[in-house]
């Protein structure tokens, strides 16, 4: 048997939550407590059994105005799989046009999640539009 | 004489300086207010401010009850601008601020001066460096702050350093911690001068805890080392005073430091327009119409306190938008200030400092240490006129608390302290 100490982050009260946990290698939940509400707890057993993340990056767009999109998971996924899901994450390349809430990836690393952008990336390349404006010629 | 004086003057309404999340809710919080001559001006070339370069999730829980990236909550409000039609000047900056609301800019080729009815500062802030703090040793290339580093790496995609140490626990360094880990870099630690962290819970436990990366409190840097790139910090434990105990200095390793130790609102041109400012949050005095100490002249986000949440910033910037519209629509009325408020006991300070009385407000403010179980207290001359009890009171979360306007009637000096 093991104690964990947690700050509750469901809401702004940010209860000191002292989980025991039977098994450190497959944790199992024994005892939650510290928590002034039900959410707190379920919240508690999530983080030690199965702690679930949403993750940003940023992926490469060729032909745009800007170089990066930023992008993220629709869905938390599992605290383990983050680094699986950076990897697939990081082989992507669009291309230009990128809108909000265009779907990059699905399922990435088997997680139950899309990779959605949340940055649009116009076409017009920045060298393109720089000479432009250096000429007057394209309004912002 | 400049000779600035000879370019004619363009009258407008509102004028909102600054197009992030502020500005952008006081702009279309005064269009919809019955403004229809409202310029927004921003320095950047987009709008979004500093939310362009903060993509981890989290951004409009209260809001929109999503937790969006920080360009997505940007984009909604962009959206709503644009579909007011409201007036925007991109890659335009306000050069100078007259206490009679006339406004130089600086725009591609050309010089404006603009009158206005009413201006809305929204600047935000900016980072507080090395050169703030003075960190004593050599200077070489690899010390950052931390939304500098962002910036690199979100919106240019240029990777700082490899190994990394953070200085300051606020939230930008332990998001940094967390997208550098991310990236393939190594964070060694971040140190905090004080005996707690300054940054949210959440980002303790998901951008620390989650990486195994230490926060070693009550520690600062003592010197940087390195000759052309840095080669390393050196680090000790600090007493109650804050100052160093020297046999507690060791020397850790790293390429990069980060520095997030604190934001300073960026408020020349409210000096420069005489309004009064306030020591403690160096932003501006303001009253329940967020209205500084010059009529006219109103001021909201993090250019008037530091916020902890975007979405306070937003729905503080839309009330002093719709009462910079009101003020400009009225004919430039003002509200009297009948009643002071001042920070009591455990409270580092409360805004807005003066109340007209005629209203509900809400007063924001932050406490000087952590507190549990306590109460935030409201007196007028020793009558109890307000009262909120919270389960966990923090240094670094902004709490809120709203007096109706029958519990203002005949207060004259409302005190704020912990209770």
């Amino acid at each position: 048997m093991s104690a964990r100490e947690f700050t509750c982050v469901v809401c702004p009260n940010g209860c000191s939550i002292v989980v025991e946990v039977d098994d450190d290698e497959t944790p199992v939940v024994a005892k939650v407590r510290g928590n002034v509400c039900k959410r707190g707890e379920e919240w508690a057993r999530q983080e030690v059994e199965n702690p679930l993340r949403t993750i940003a990056s940023s992926v490469s767009v060729s032909g745009g105005d800007f170089p990066l999109a930023s992008v993220r998971t629709t869905r938390p996924i599992p605290l383990g799989k983050i680094r699986d899901v950076m990897e697939t994450i990081r082989q992507v390349t669009l291309a230009a046009p990128v809108e909000i809430g265009d779907v990059v990836l699905v399922s990435p690393a088997g997680c139950d999640t899309e990779v959605i952008a949340t940055r649009g990336v116009g076409s017009a390349s920045r060298d393109v539009r720089r000479a432009a404006k250096a000429k007057g010629g394209m309004k912002e | 004489m400049n000779g600035r004086e000879r370019i004619p003057a363009e009258h407008r309404s509102v004028v909102v300086v600054g197009g992030g999340p502020a500005g952008l809710a006081a702009a279309i919080a005064a269009k919809e207010h019955g403004c229809d001559d409202v310029l927004l001006v921003e320095r950047d070339h987009i709008l979004g401010g500093i939310l362009n370069q903060c993509i981890h999730d989290g951004f409009g829980l209260h809001t929109f009850k999503e937790a969006l990236s920080g360009p997505e909550y940007a984009d909604r409000f962009i959206r709503k601008l644009r579909g007011l039609h409201i007036e925007t000047a991109e890659g335009t900056i306000v050069l100078s601020l007259s206490p009679d609301r006339v406004l130089e800019v600086s725009t591609r080729g050309a010089l404006r001066r603009i009158e206005a009815d009413a201006v809305v500062l929204a600047m935000g802030c900016r980072e507080r460096t090395r050169g703030a703090i003075s960190i004593p040793g050599r200077r070489p290339s690899g010390v950052y702050t931390a939304g500098a580093a962002q910036n690199f790496m979100n919106l240019e995609n240029i990777m700082v350093g490899r190994n990394v140490a953070i200085l300051g626990s606020g939230d930008i360094g332990l998001i940094m911690a967390r997208r550098m880990t991310l990236e393939g870099a190594r964070v060694e630690a971040v140190f905090e001068i004080l005996p707690y962290s300054s940054g949210l819970p959440r980002n303790i436990q998901q951008c620390l805890n989650d990486y195994n990366i230490p926060l070693f409190l009550n520690t600062t840097v003592t010197e940087i080392l390195g000759a052309g790139r840095l080669e390393g910090i050196k680090v000790a434990q600090v007493g109650s005073d804050r100052a160093p105990i020297c046999d507690t200095e060791r020397f850790v390793p790293c390429d990069t430091l980060l520095l997030s130790v604190g934001l300073i609102p960026e408020n020349e041109l409210t000096r420069e327009a005489g309004v009064a400012i306030d020591p403690v949050t160096s932003g501006a005095v303001v009253d329940d119409r967020f209205m500084t100490s010059v009529p006219g002249i109103f001021s909201c986000g993090n250019v008037l306190h530091v916020h902890d949440l975007v979405d306070w910033v937003s729905v503080e910037a839309a009330q002093a938008g719709a009462f910079a519209a009101e003020y400009a629509g009225s004919g430039r009325r003002t509200a009297e200030r009948t009643i002071s408020v001042v920070p009591g006991a455990g409270v580092r300070y409360t805004l807005p400092q003066a109340l007209s009385g005629d209203q509900a407000c809400t007063l924001s403010l932050r406490v000087q240490e952590p507190w549990r179980d306590r109460s935030v207290v409201v007196t007028d001359n020793g009558r109890e006129v307000a009262r909120k009890r919270m389960m966990r009171l923090h240094p670094a979360e902004m709490i809120r608390l709203d007096i109706a306007v029958e519990a203002l009637s005949g207060c004259s000096s409302l005190e704020v302290s912990v209770g």
